[in-house]
């Protein structure tokens, strides 16, 4: 019996490793591949294209992305373009989730029904009225059209996210703050903004990476070559050189480094930050 | 007290409860003057847009034309169902290896923080990008997919699955499906954790085995989460068209056009925008139907827990 258990118990241990590992191979292979394929020299590409690794290395594809094309003008707009409106988000949906978090008040369900529902909007139901919108105020074809419309499409997630990270903060430490003389703002600043600095870092990356990633709007919005983003960029040059793969992936991969670093620092506080108020009130 | 000073009081106090009242405004007032003039504003002019009928010299009113044109649209009809196999074959995927993922990586093991990093690295990797990818992974010249495919019988010839109609949805179904685990895995986690542990204590003191503490326990209080965050999900999967637009363009023949690539192509390819801002207004109402028969629900379920 006891043996029987033993290896009951070792069989199950074995499952839920093979199970990461799945997890862990499925998640990871097509990154690898993309790397794979961007390290492979051109000549070796169709004989060992499908090979796990190739027989010789090389960082040519690298350095011609880097002199020949416009990707570093690309990478430095989708900076912009994502840190800027990142931040602003981060800004606005941390007020609007204090308010939803602290304040009982008339028309509260209502807004966070309004905020619930934008997240339903066909993006290309707005797409031509936004188009007309920017142009008669000379926003398209420009960045701080793209961080206007991110800024705007991000705040409601955002602000769900900051609410949820709110009401994991016990009310009690601003109360106890505020008989001790403190001013409802002072409170704010000294004792819940510091405890949710993990939820901003949080709701930053959340933002940065959904404004690294956007496509469409960008693609309508941009034509010239001095404000495209990374998306549209690479999408163009899909279009161009449909055959060098090899640059085309090690474009890819340029644009995954920052995301990934990005991710990699602030996904635990995603989780801890979530599990504080959870999604669940 | 002094009576000056309680006449002051009585003064302030209207004006007090007023500013009372006014603070969640004001810190609400930024999100919102955003969400109405960026979103809600051109969404009304595009509802409006769905009753003119635009070309290239001169816009016309044309009523209920564009909903009448809907009715007889075959393509829209195909559209439908293709938004619906979508989204229902890349959510039940994404919801339940999310589910799964989360509980594994509720448990402590050696090397969960690195394992978690890696897991849930592709809700970090750009849409466009995750698109690209996978068509490359499916591509038999520089990926391994269809020959392992064809190695396991599951293909007769090692060819792209995505030039076959039968088949190429799969494709940008598999990559969303591969995108969007990340998503549940780390809201399901964070709720999964926020369970207090005593209740797992006191179920298995009382005797319930795996299997029980998961559905009596686990499934009732992730419950409301799973509610919101699904619902999240399916919209922003059946409006989604970026994925399917770089692996397929809606394509081979029309077998992977859902509304959302339709609707774009539509509008910016046939450049007819009063039509699709009605075929927008058809999947808003559908979404919005959805959204609040799932709010409903969950209110539900919050009464009872």
């Amino acid at each position: 019996m006891v043996g029987q258990s033993r290896v009951q118990r070792a069989l199950s241990k074995i499952g839920f490793y093979a199970a990461i590992g799945a997890y862990v191979l499925f998640a990871i292979f097509p990154i690898y591949w993309t790397v794979k394929i961007s390290v492979t020299p051109t000549r070796l590409l169709y004989t060992e294209g499908i090979k796990l690794w190739p027989s010789a290395m090389t960082m040519e594809n690298y350095s011609a992305v880097l002199s020949a094309t416009d990707f570093p003008r690309y990478f430095l707009n989708s900076l912009i373009v994502s840190i800027s409106t990142s931040l602003i988000v981060t800004a606005i949906a941390s007020l609007a989730g204090y308010a939803l978090s602290r304040f009982q008040f008339r028309g509260k369900a209502v807004v966070s029904l309004l905020l619930l529902l934008t997240q339903t909007f066909p993006l290309v139901m707005v797409i031509p009225p936004i188009f007309r919108i920017m142009g008669s105020i000379g926003l398209t074809d420009n960045l701080y059209g793209l961080i206007v419309i991110y800024t705007a499409f991000n705040i409601a997630f955002a602000t769900f996210l900051m609410q949820s990270f709110f009401d994991g903060i016990p009310k009690e430490l601003e109360e106890a703050a505020m008989i001790d003389g403190c001013t409802r703002s002072t409170a704010l600043r000294r004792i819940v903004l510091p405890l949710t600095l993990p939820g901003m870092g949080a709701t930053i990356s959340f933002v940065f990476t959904a404004a690294w990633s956007e496509l469409l709007f960008a693609l309508m919005l941009i034509n010239s070559e001095s404000q495209k983003t990374f998306s549209v960029g690479l999408l163009t040059f899909i279009g161009k050189f449909a055959v060098d793969w090899g640059q085309m992936m090690a474009a890819s991969v340029m644009a995954l480094i920052p995301v990934c670093i990005f991710f990699a620092f602030l996904q635990r506080y995603l989780v801890t930050g979530l599990t504080a108020g959870a999604v669940k009130g | 007290m002094t009576l000056a000073s309680r006449e002051q009081m009585t003064a302030k106090a209207p004006i007090r409860r007023w500013s009372m009242a006014a603070e969640p405004w004001l810190y609400l007032s930024p999100a919102l003057v955003c969400i109405v003039t960026v979103l809600l504003v051109p969404l009304i002019i595009g509802i409006s847009y769905s009753f003119w009928k635009f070309s290239a010299f001169k816009s016309q009113f044309a009523g209920l034309d564009q909903y009448r044109a809907m009715a007889s649209d075959t393509v829209l009809h195909d559209a439908l169902v293709n938004t619906l196999w979508w989204t229902v074959g890349s959510l039940f995927f994404q919801f339940f290896l999310g589910l799964g993922l989360a509980l594994l990586l509720n448990r402590p093991f050696y090397g969960r923080r690195t394992v978690q990093a890696l897991v849930f690295l592709p809700w970090a990797v750009p849409t466009f990008l995750t698109g690209l990818t996978w068509s490359w992974l499916f591509n038999p010249l520089i990926g391994p997919l269809p020959h392992i495919f064809y190695a396991l019988g599951i293909q007769s010839e090692p060819v792209t699955i995505l030039a076959s109609p039968q088949t190429a949805m799969w494709g940008p179904i598999i990559a969303n499906i591969w995108f969007g685990i990340p998503f549940f895995a780390i809201t399901l986690l964070a709720a999964r954790k926020s369970i207090p542990s005593e209740i797992y204590e006191a179920a298995s003191i009382d005797g319930a085995s795996a299997w029980q503490q998961f559905t009596k326990v686990t499934m009732p209080f992730l419950a409301p989460t799973i509610a919101i965050t699904v619902m999240l999900r399916t919209v922003w999967i059946a409006t989604f068209a970026d994925l399917i637009y770089v692996m397929t363009q809606g394509g081979p023949a029309g077998s992977t056009n859902t509304i959302a690539t339709y609707i774009y192509v539509s509008a910016f390819k046939a450049l007819d925008k009063g039509y699709a801002s009605a075929i927008a207004m058809l999947l808003l109402v559908l979404l919005i139907i959805y959204a609040l028969l799932v709010i409903q629900m969950r209110r539900s379920l919050l009464k009872d827990a």
